[in-house]
């Protein structure tokens, strides 16, 4: 194996300090006995026991997941629509301002995009709660989806459609039955994106709730300004074990179907 | 037994199960089809040849149903399908890159068609079975595309395309991503099942040698223009012009002006030389310009005078040895490079012929063709 020089793991150690310290240290208390955040009294998960006794915590778990699963799945139908006709439309009058207003988002500051959606839903008099979340979400998110599989479509190869068409598909039976299976892994990496960008929004949500919805972030900022407790670090640990899964799942989807896709591109390059 | 020739295009009672009627297609400014009429025949083995850009594969797409005519009509079995969408036509394609659903099995491939139509188990199951039977595929059934090999890969697309038993199969390049002998043998392949099956077949080439191996009649296209249409024999025997000549294997073409015209023609060539005799099949002008086209396999080579028609003095620049055959680059008067082909039937060792050496070359007044500007 290969050594590093001092001064390699020097900043290697720093640098990796530097990131996850502080989430260490997170998760490590959330096994503490003790009360107190920062005093040590010995191994416990009585703090995982509480949280799933405290309704408050718990409602918040609900509404959470219902906006993430709600938010995620509109944002990849959509997102997919988009990408699949801004990639299929080929050149069209306004084609670069259509495809900049889908990733405009990305780059918008998010205090911007909830205060505009908070200004459009007292505008138009929609009652803040669960639904206006989720639309919130949905709009950011969907062009983080519609990034990831316009850039799948993009390498697609169309006589596989119009081969489908040949056959006696029906357009929308062509993408039913052959696009999406083959792009799938690209939408399904797309939604577990949204999935986890939704989980732990804190701005967005804050702006769009009302009082009758409070998602987990909001319920953790809002309890950290009375004080950190044990039960705070157990509740984030269990969200950054749940963001880590998928964002990883993502990953390793988007790996593989590269991997694939490169296989399929060499076999119709290769005649045996 | 005697057996008349399959030659429908010369019956006029025959109707064609393809018109092309004045069909014109344009891209934006860009011209890919002028004005172009086309019949062809039920059972037929057609090619459309041509360079990349000449319009064979727009000429395909429309009947595939992927692109449409800009003016013009098309008709397939006397019905036009202008504005039929491919998945009411009954055409299929074998396309260039095979287009295999990477996702689905062999089997699945195959039965894709028949499932969009058809509901019933057996039928589909009985048909798959001899699809794969007709391509030599049954035991890869299971398999997935990326599984099996290039040339079974070409065999599953002609399965798939061959499933729904169309009236009209269109192969874009089918061979085109195969090793030279495994091409050679799937040309055969494909003759053989086009036959069994009577299913008409339009192909697309840009390989002269596949269409004329494969093709009951091919279409030369340059540039959106159809400039010859006919059976590989007359393709290669009486070209039409110049572009024909050139495009369908080797030729020599001369440049000369036609004197004496008549039912021979002397063709003038080069200051102090004898005229080349020739035989024009339209009437010719004196002096009009002309070009003499002639293969090289139709050109003799030989030490001694020889007693033919037209023979002229010559000096070999160099020799092409290949193998069966040996090409020799001779230099006549005036510098005018002719090729002459001769088979070696004698060992390499006797051949009387080498560099340098002063020769005769020689050919018929029938073996080349004359050509108008």
């Amino acid at each position: 194996m290969r050594r590093f020089s001092w001064f390699n793991t020097v900043s290697l150690t720093l640098g990796f300090a530097f990131l996850y310290l502080p989430m260490v240290l997170l998760v490590f208390y959330s096994f503490n006995e003790s009360r107190l955040v920062t005093v040590w009294a010995g191994f416990s998960t009585k703090w995982y026991g509480e949280l799933l006794r405290d309704e408050a915590f718990l409602d918040a778990a609900w509404v959470t997941v219902k906006v993430a699963v709600f938010s995620s799945t509109l944002a990849t139908i959509l997102g997919t629509m988009a990408a699949y006709v801004l990639v299929r439309a080929g050149r069209f009058h306004g084609r670069t301002l259509f495809s900049g207003m889908i990733y405009a988002p990305l780059v918008m500051p998010e205090v911007i995009t909830g205060l505009s959606l908070l200004l459009l839903f007292i505008g138009i008099n929609l009652d803040r709660g669960v639904f206006t979340i989720v639309l919130a979400h949905t709009t950011f998110s969907m062009c983080y989806v519609s990034v990831v599989v316009s850039s799948r479509l993009t390498t697609f190869d169309r006589s596989l459609e119009e081969a489908a068409l040949d056959l006696g598909c029906s357009p929308f039976e062509a993408f039913r039955l052959v696009t999406l299976p083959i792009i799938a892994p690209a939408v399904i990496s797309g939604w577990l994106l949204a999935f986890t960008l939704s989980l732990d929004d804190l701005v967005i949500a804050s702006f769009t709730t009302g009082p009758s919805a409070t998602t987990l972030p909001i319920k953790i900022f809002s309890a950290v300004r009375l004080g950190v407790s044990p039960q705070i670090n157990a509740l984030s640990t269990i969200m950054i074990a749940i963001v880590t899964v998928g964002v990883i799942t993502a990953s390793i989807l988007s790996k593989r179907a590269a991997v694939a896709q490169r296989r399929d591109e060499q076999a119709a390059i290769r005649a045996e | 037994m005697a057996q008349t020739a399959f030659a429908p295009w010369t019956d006029p009672d025959q109707k064609p199960i393809i018109e092309f009627r004045n069909v014109t297609k344009s891209f934006g400014d860009f011209t890919a089809i002028h004005d172009l009429s086309l019949n062809i025949y039920e059972r037929e083995f057609f090619a459309l040849l041509g360079p990349s850009g000449c319009g064979k594969t727009t000429m395909m797409r429309m009947l595939a149903g992927f692109e449409t005519a800009t003016s013009g009509h098309i008709f397939l079995s006397g019905k036009d399908i202008g504005h039929v969408p491919p998945n009411q036509r009954p055409v299929n394609m074998m396309f260039q890159s095979y287009a295999l659903f990477p996702h689905l099995s062999i089997w699945d491939n195959i039965a894709f068609g028949l499932k969009r139509e058809s509901k019933d188990k057996n039928f589909i199951g009985d048909r798959v079975e001899e699809m794969l039977r007709l391509t030599r595929l049954t035991k890869f059934a299971k398999r997935k595309p990326h599984q099996i090999s290039g040339g079974q890969r070409q065999r599953v697309a002609l399965a798939r395309s061959l499933a729904k038993a169309p009236k009209l199969l269109l192969l874009d390049e089918p061979l085109g991503a195969l090793d030279r002998k495994l091409r050679e043998q799937t040309q055969f392949e494909l003759m053989d099942i086009q036959e069994k099956t009577g299913t008409t077949f339009v192909i697309v080439t840009h390989d002269q040698e596949e269409a004329m191996t494969v093709a009951s009649r091919i279409a030369v296209m340059d540039e959106g223009n159809l400039v010859q249409v006919a059976t590989p024999a007359q393709i290669y025997e009486a070209p039409n012009s110049v572009y024909v000549a050139d495009f369908i294997g080797d030729v020599n073409i001369i440049e000369g002006r036609a004197t004496q015209p008549g039912e021979k023609t002397g063709i003038a060539w080069a200051e102090g030389q004898p005229p080349i005799l020739a035989t024009p099949t339209k009437s010719l002008q004196a002096g009009q310009a002309v070009h003499f086209a002639i293969r090289p396999e139709k050109v003799t080579i030989d030490v001694e005078k020889p007693d033919r028609p037209n023979t002229f003095r010559g000096k070999v620049i160099d020799i092409a040895y290949l193998g069966n055959i040996s090409t020799y680059h001779v230099e006549l008067a005036g510098g005018q490079m002719i090729k002459a082909q001769m088979v070696n039937a004698r060992r390499l060792a006797n051949r009387p012929i080498t560099w340098e050496d002063e020769v005769w070359v020689g050919f018929t007044d029938t073996a080349g063709v004359v050509l108008e500007e």
